[in-house]
């Protein structure tokens, strides 16, 4: 075969498996969402979603989750980097430890994590064995939402750093060790290196890493699906209560929608910030 | 018989002309070199040749066979390439046996004429070993033998000594003419390094710009260079240009008189190499500007006139800087210029 | 590089310093390691260990737990389903995926910038969301409720980086040795299987594993698009509200063991995958 046609039938499968089950099943939740029970373009899912009492609650529990959630898993993920790359010995051990959360399922967070904070759980345990407490507290409970939200976050906080930890070790390692020697023998503190070298270098894997870990942030549902119940609606949640309980399809790929719309909303802020200017890259 | 032509072969990347309107016949047997500065086209051409990349126009003849259309495994070539190409995942016999066994032939024919190349090649010892195992000079070996084994029509060389050691390329050097003047095949070698060229070549094409300049035996290249670009290209230090004005019978260069050659046009580019340069009592005036003693003899960087002059002179001369020398070029190894076309009269 | 810079000498860092360093390291190793112990000693205790307080903090081997996990009804068949699921992915996304990753590495061709962009724009995408439409259409095509079908949108979720993986990896094959194998005698195809593959092999299997992960670990398609062949996942969030503790844990269990497997198995190709994947 020509090595003009070649590359084309080699990637179309790809091409014609996104397009059954990634473009054509996005236009098709997009008209669910546009369209009424007549089938006549209406924006009425919409204004069912959002006017139904659990949205505003649903949306700010998502997005304060998210707040949360992604600044201290980026700085948590840049320290360990950093530490990572100034390690000899035993960093293979070190970076294998560290991202075994990266594939571990948001379920069985929201299950490992449950084992800490039920009723019988570990830390009522250690809190009782410290002589704290007498009796177990319920911690998972409409009386606490604090402690809800600070289990579902740590949770997330353990469960997904380990991604953005791999994409910024990757980052870093593609950083030549010369610029670090000169600015060595320029005087530059290591504080002032990771500053000027490592983190406008580090730009486009920030970027990649920050993307794909506020998208997931804006699907968590299995994590809080183990914690919290119903306790503590997220938008992922109600869009798997609109298709199940409430058996409203339109009403789900309307949500589904709007998750999307954020999503991109946010996607486009980070490239935004962190962009790379033309021939700036390594 | 393994005549090559190459006929009005060109090759665009886009706008950008890689290779124009080249012809060029390379006889059965001979050792050819295309040598030029990187990005001059000489390795597109010489993968036009093997078939891995296709030219936008033109034909590839070999042994009286149009190939340009076949796949490279049906154009009778072997290749060597820049960086080995030696499968790591294989030892060396595999490797070297690889083509062989392609061609289905049978496990003792393989086995006689893998053991036959490795001997040549002097790598008998290492026909177990895998490719991480060896040194850059055993690689090189087995690329060749692995191409040698072939028994090819052709022979290609893609820069295949540039990444060893200047001892081991001097070494390989010699052993490769004598391997491939052995082996009868027609080869074709490219290079960027003119030593290696004027030493293994039966010609040499010298290629600038995608086009080739001069193809002629090494030492017609150096000695009369059909072009500027040539002149200035090839001899370490190049020749020194200056130049000449018409005066009276004579060409008239810094001051001294030449005779030179009949022509209309009155300004002229007189050449000489440094090492054609004596001092004398009279002759072209230089001022010293460095003296670089490089043992065997001594290279002296001049200006003429406000224009760059190099001489290689005795080793035991004392010269300083600043000093004032008269030189006489000789006469039989003058060449002239026109500087409109840059080609030689 | 305070390490190495007090080991040559060039710049004396304190020993406080070097204990902040070593003990901060450890620390964030029992912060993941930790949680998982907790998971492993409910999992080897008894259920009523399980339901008790306080937790002791060793397992007592006890397989209790997972007896109780095995004998329930229906988990075994959401295993099966897990693991059939899992495997088609993996087969489908590297069957796809591969050819494209080698396209994207070896040819330069119009169109190449867009086809990265579908790419990249699939994986910059809450994809579980395109459960909810696919599972009308399989109700009409009779995918519905099946692995296969299921498998399909987890196939979808792993290509991007069955692509993207693979083209790292093919890129990492210096082309120079194919165009040796055509000289040789090879056809393309040739070549690809005598040369490229024996060299590929491993980092393929290597993406393998990540796009069974990937499914293994999914939760949300699964639980939108399966019914009577629950995976383990849907299975699990299905009955969390109902199962007891024991069962929970010994699920979550089962779920993290191949993650710890599979961790192992890539790490050394995590992080060059990554490496080039970010661009």
């Amino acid at each position: 075969m020509s090595s003009r046609i070649l590359p084309y039938f080699l990637i179309s499968p790809v091409v014609i498996f996104l397009l059954a089950f990634f473009i054509y099943p996005f236009v098709l939740v997009s008209q669910q969402a546009f369209q009424g029970d007549s089938g006549a373009w209406t924006l009425s899912n919409f204004q069912d979603v959002i006017s139904y009492w659990k949205f505003p609650i649903s949306l700010r529990n998502t997005l304060l989750l998210a707040v949360a959630v992604v600044p201290i898993q980026l700085s948590l993920a840049l320290l360990m980097a950093t530490m990572v790359s100034r390690m000899n010995k035993g960093r293979d051990l070190i970076l294998y430890v560290w991202t075994i959360p990266l594939g571990i399922s948001d379920l069985a967070a929201g299950i490992i994590w449950l084992a800490i904070f039920e009723q019988s759980g570990f830390l009522n345990s250690m809190l009782s064995g410290l002589g704290l407490i007498e009796r177990p507290m319920n911690l998972l409970s409409y009386q606490s939402p604090v402690i809800v939200f600070t289990a579902i976050a740590l949770a997330e906080i353990w469960r997904a750093t380990a991604i953005m930890l791999v994409i910024l070790v990757a980052g870093i390692g593609l950083i030549p060790k010369e610029y670090y020697e000169a600015a060595d023998v320029f005087g530059a503190s290591k504080w002032k290196q990771f500053i000027r070298i490592t983190f406008p270098l580090l730009r486009p894997s920030l970027q990649t890493a920050l993307v794909l870990r506020v998208i997931l942030a804006f699907e968590i549902f299995a994590v809080v699906a183990a914690l919290g119940g119903t306790l503590f609606p997220v938008l992922m949640g109600e869009t798997y209560a609109y298709q199940f309980d409430l058996l409203n399809s339109g009403a789900a790929a309307a949500i589904a929608l709007i998750i999307l719309g954020i999503s991109i909303a946010f996607t486009m802020v980070i490239l935004r910030v962190l962009r790379v200017p033309k021939g700036a890259s390594i | 018989m393994a005549e090559i032509e190459i006929k009005n072969v060109a090759k665009n990347f886009g706008a950008y002309e890689a290779l124009s309107d080249i012809n060029l016949t390379i006889a059965d047997q001979e050792f050819m070199v295309l040598l030029g500065a990187s990005g001059c086209g000489k390795s597109t051409l010489l993968r036009i040749i093997a078939g891995l990349e296709t030219a936008s126009s033109g034909e590839v003849w070999i042994g009286g066979k149009r190939i340009d259309h076949l796949a490279p495994k049906d154009r009778g070539i072997a290749m060597v390439f820049q960086n080995y190409a030696v499968f790591p995942h294989l030892t060396v016999f595999e490797n070297i046996g690889f083509g062989l066994r392609m061609k289905k032939l049978p496990n003792e024919v393989v086995r006689q004429r893998v053991e036959k190349v490795a001997e040549l090649m002097h790598i008998e010892m290492l026909l177990s070993r895998y490719s991480g195992e060896l040194s850059g000079g055993q690689r090189q070996r087995v690329a060749v033998a692995r191409a040698l084994a072939m028994e090819p029509d052709v022979i290609l060389m893609d820069e295949p000594l540039s990444n060893l050691d200047a001892l081991l390329r001097m070494e390989m050097r010699a052993e490769l003419k004598g391997v491939l003047a052995e082996s009868k095949t027609t080869a074709i070698y490219v290079t960027h390094d003119q030593v290696e060229a004027m030493s293994m070549a039966d010609r040499i094409s010298v290629m600038h710009q995608g086009k080739i300049i001069q193809a002629d035996t090494p030492i017609q290249v150096y000695r009369n260079p059909s072009a500027k670009f040539v002149a200035s290209f090839i001899g370490n230090p190049p020749m020194n240009f200056l130049p000449a004005s018409r005066s009276g019978t004579k060409w008239s260069v810094a001051g001294a008189k030449f005779t030179g050659p009949e022509t209309k046009i009155d300004i002229l580019e007189f050449a000489v190499r440094p090492e054609d340069l004596k001092s004398a009592d009279n002759g072209i005036c230089a001022t010293v500007k460095i003296v670089e003693p490089l043992g065997a003899h001594l290279l002296v960087t001049c200006t003429v006139e406000g224009h760059l002059f190099r001489v290689v002179m005795d080793s035991d001369t004392s010269l300083k800087t600043g000093q004032i020398i008269t030189l006489a070029p000789q006469a039989n190894r003058i060449r002239w210029f026109d500087p409109e076309t840059a080609l030689a009269l | 590089m305070s390490e190495t810079s007090s080991n040559n000498g060039a710049r004396p860092v304190g020993s406080g310093a070097k204990l902040v360093y070593v003990s901060s390291v450890v620390l964030l190793c029992a912060w993941v390691i930790v949680p998982i112990y907790f998971l492993l000693i409910n999992t080897l205790s008894s259920p009523e260990t399980v339901n008790s307080f306080p937790k002791s903090f060793f397992p007592e081997f006890d397989f209790g737990s997972l007896h109780f996990f095995a004998e329930f009804s229906g988990m075994i068949t959401a295993l099966k389903n897990s693991i059939t699921v899992a495997l088609l992915t993996m087969t489908m996304s590297i069957l796809i995926g591969a050819p494209a990753g080698y396209a994207l590495s070896r040819f330069d061709f119009v169109g190449k910038n867009l086809f990265r962009l579908l790419i990249l724009l699939t994986r910059a995408f809450p994809l579980p969301l395109l459960a909810l439409p696919l599972a009308v259409m399989f109700i009409q095509t009779g995918l519905d409720d099946t692995t296969f079908g299921l498998s399909l949108v987890h196939t979808t979720l792993a290509i991007p980086f069955s692509v993207l993986i693979t083209f790292s990896l093919f890129s990492g094959i210096p082309l120079e040795l194919e165009e040796a194998a055509w000289t040789l005698g090879c056809t393309r195809l040739s070549a690809f299987r005598k040369v490229v593959l024996p060299l590929i092999l491993p980092g393929i299997t290597a993406s393998a594993i990540f796009a069974f992960v990937i499914s293994w670990n999914e939760v949300f398609a699964a639980a939108v698009l399966t019914i009577e062949n629950r995976t383990l996942t849907a299975f699990l969030l299905q009955n969390l509200g109902t199962s007891p503790l024991h069962l929970k844990f010994a699920g979550g269990f089962i779920l993290v063991m191949p993650a710890l497997i599979f961790i192992f198995a890539v790490r050394k190709y995590l992080f060059a995958m990554w490496g080039i994947a970010n661009r």
